[in-house]
Formats: C-alpha cells, sequence, structure tokens
C-alpha cells in the first residue's frame, strides 16, 4: 500500500476536470425527468467537489481535506438511503417517479 | 513524467464521457452502470494523487454500496423499460446552454485565481492509510463519532420512509 505515485500535472487539470464533470451533473439535474436519474446527477456533482478537495490536500500536503472528503462520503451515504426510501415511497403512492407529475409541494 | 500525464488523460477521458453516457442514456439502467464506470474512473484519479485510502473507501463505499443500492431501486421500481416521456429537443438544448454556461462561468472565475505555489503535489504520503487515520482519530474523533448517530439516524429513517402503511 506504500508506492508513491509519482507525478508532475498541473493542478489547473484537476480544476478543470472537476469543473466538467460538475456541469455535466448539473446538465443532468436540469435534462432529465426520472428522479432517480437527477439523484444520481447529484452524486456526479459531489463526487467531482470530492475530487477537487483530494486534488487541493493532496498538492497542499494537507490531510485535512481527506479527511473531509471521508466525512462527505459518510453523508452522501446516509442522504442516498433516505433518498431512495423516499423515491420507493412516492412510487408505491403514485406509481411514477417522474417529477413533472410530483408537482404538488410547488404552490 | 509523460507516463502519469497519459494516464490522468486516459482516466479524465474515460470519466467525462461516462458521466456524459450517464446523462444521455435513456435506459435507467445504461445510467446507473455508467455512473459505476465514472466513479471506478475517478477512484483512478485518487490514486493518481496519492489518496489510497480515499480510493479504496471510494470504491467500497460508491460502487459496493450506494450503486447497488441504486440498482436494486431502479429494478424494485421496474424501470427497466425505456419508460422516460419523450421530451422537444428544445428543452434539452436549454439544459446543455445552461450547464456550458455555467461551465464557462467557472472556468472564467478560475482564469484569474492564483493557484498559490501548488506546482507539484506536496508531501506523498499526505493520503495514506496511517496518515488519515491518525487524523481521523485524534483532531476528527467527535465528528467520526457523531457519524455513527447520523447513520443511525438514516438507517431508521429509511426503514420508516420505505416501510409498507398498515391501514
Amino acid at each position: 500500500m506504500n508506492t508513491v505515485v509519482e507525478q508532475a500535472n498541473p493542478q489547473n487539470w484537476y480544476l478543470l476536470l472537476s469543473t466538467i464533470l460538475f456541469s455535466i451533473g448539473v446538465m443532468g439535474v436540469l435534462m432529465r425527468r426520472n428522479a432517480l436519474i437527477i439523484l444520481m446527477c447529484v452524486e456526479l456533482m459531489l463526487n467531482s467537489v470530492n475530487l477537487l478537495l483530494v486534488s487541493f490536500s493532496a498538492y497542499a500536503g494537507n490531510t485535512d481535506g481527506q479527511v473531509f472528503v471521508f466525512f462527505i462520503m459518510v453523508v452522501a451515504a446516509a442522504e442516498v438511503a433516505v433518498g431512495l426510501a423516499l423515491l420507493v415511497s412516492i412510487y408505491r403512492n403514485i406509481g411514477t417517479t417522474d417529477i413533472d407529475v410530483l408537482s404538488k409541494l410547488k404552490w | 513524467m509523460m507516463n502519469s500525464q497519459l494516464i490522468f488523460f486516459m482516466l479524465a477521458a474515460l470519466s467525462i464521457l461516462s458521466a456524459l453516457f450517464v446523462v444521455f442514456s435513456k435506459n435507467p439502467i445504461y445510467s446507473v452502470l455508467w455512473l459505476i464506470v465514472c466513479f471506478f474512473s475517478i477512484a483512478g484519479h485518487y490514486i493518481m494523487l496519492n489518496a489510497q485510502f480515499l480510493a479504496i473507501v471510494h470504491i467500497i463505499v460508491y460502487t459496493g454500496a450506494i450503486m447497488v443500492l441504486m440498482l436494486f431501486t431502479v429494478m424494485l421500481l421496474n424501470l427497466n423499460k425505456e419508460s422516460e416521456p419523450h421530451k422537444s429537443v428544445m428543452y434539452k438544448g436549454a439544459a446543455v446552454l445552461t450547464g456550458g454556461m455555467l461551465m464557462l462561468v467557472l472556468l472564467a472565475a478560475m482564469r484569474s485565481t492564483q493557484l498559490g505555489t501548488y506546482v507539484a503535489p506536496g508531501r506523498a504520503e499526505t493520503g495514506f492509510v496511517q496518515n488519515v487515520g491518525l487524523k481521523l482519530f485524534t483532531d476528527f474523533l467527535l465528528p467520526f463519532e457523531m457519524t455513527s448517530v447520523l447513520f443511525i439516524a438514516a438507517m431508521i429513517g429509511a426503514v420508516v420512509l420505505a416501510k409498507k402503511e398498515v391501514h
């Protein structure tokens, strides 16, 4: 486990990559109508931010950022469990996960 | 040095392409599978950044737990047919335009930032299991213990929400 990967990529590349991934996640949230896919796109956005945090932590030589990423993963796991339970409950009551149908909370 | 750049570009292309497939594939099962591919490539990025603990935790938590849960939900909700209603091209175009404009704004903001002295990875052993564990059990002990309360709450909440109501 203690082998070191030697790399000298500029950190800008990681910033660029996580920006692109975050934008794709935003695009998916706006585009898709299925609530499950929207949840997955939110996960994608969360992961892009995690990647950015890990890259800053690695480049600055500070472990705190990686501990934060660990806690974000923990919270994401809890969030997905509750979110999927909500989706199952909604599907059982309404019979669909299309967010155009789920507009009763709108007004 | 050339090698690490090549690996970075391959992993980046894989993660961006699989993220695009997540958004654009019609069948929700394919979306879940492409998201698993995307998460594996992000774990590869973590290994490239010497964050080995997080890479393993990422694979275990995301692809091992979260995505299996999502796959089960897709099958439970019977979404494996192409049940998504057809949407107009204008709607999709507006979404793509909005995402692209957000990316443009973020990149423009990034161009004017100073990244400081972070030109090369610092101490390589920051992400090793030993260092992260040491940090986790000394400085972050209280939040670490609080996560157990969070998990209890999430577990009970999930069971209560997904339970069939008896009348």
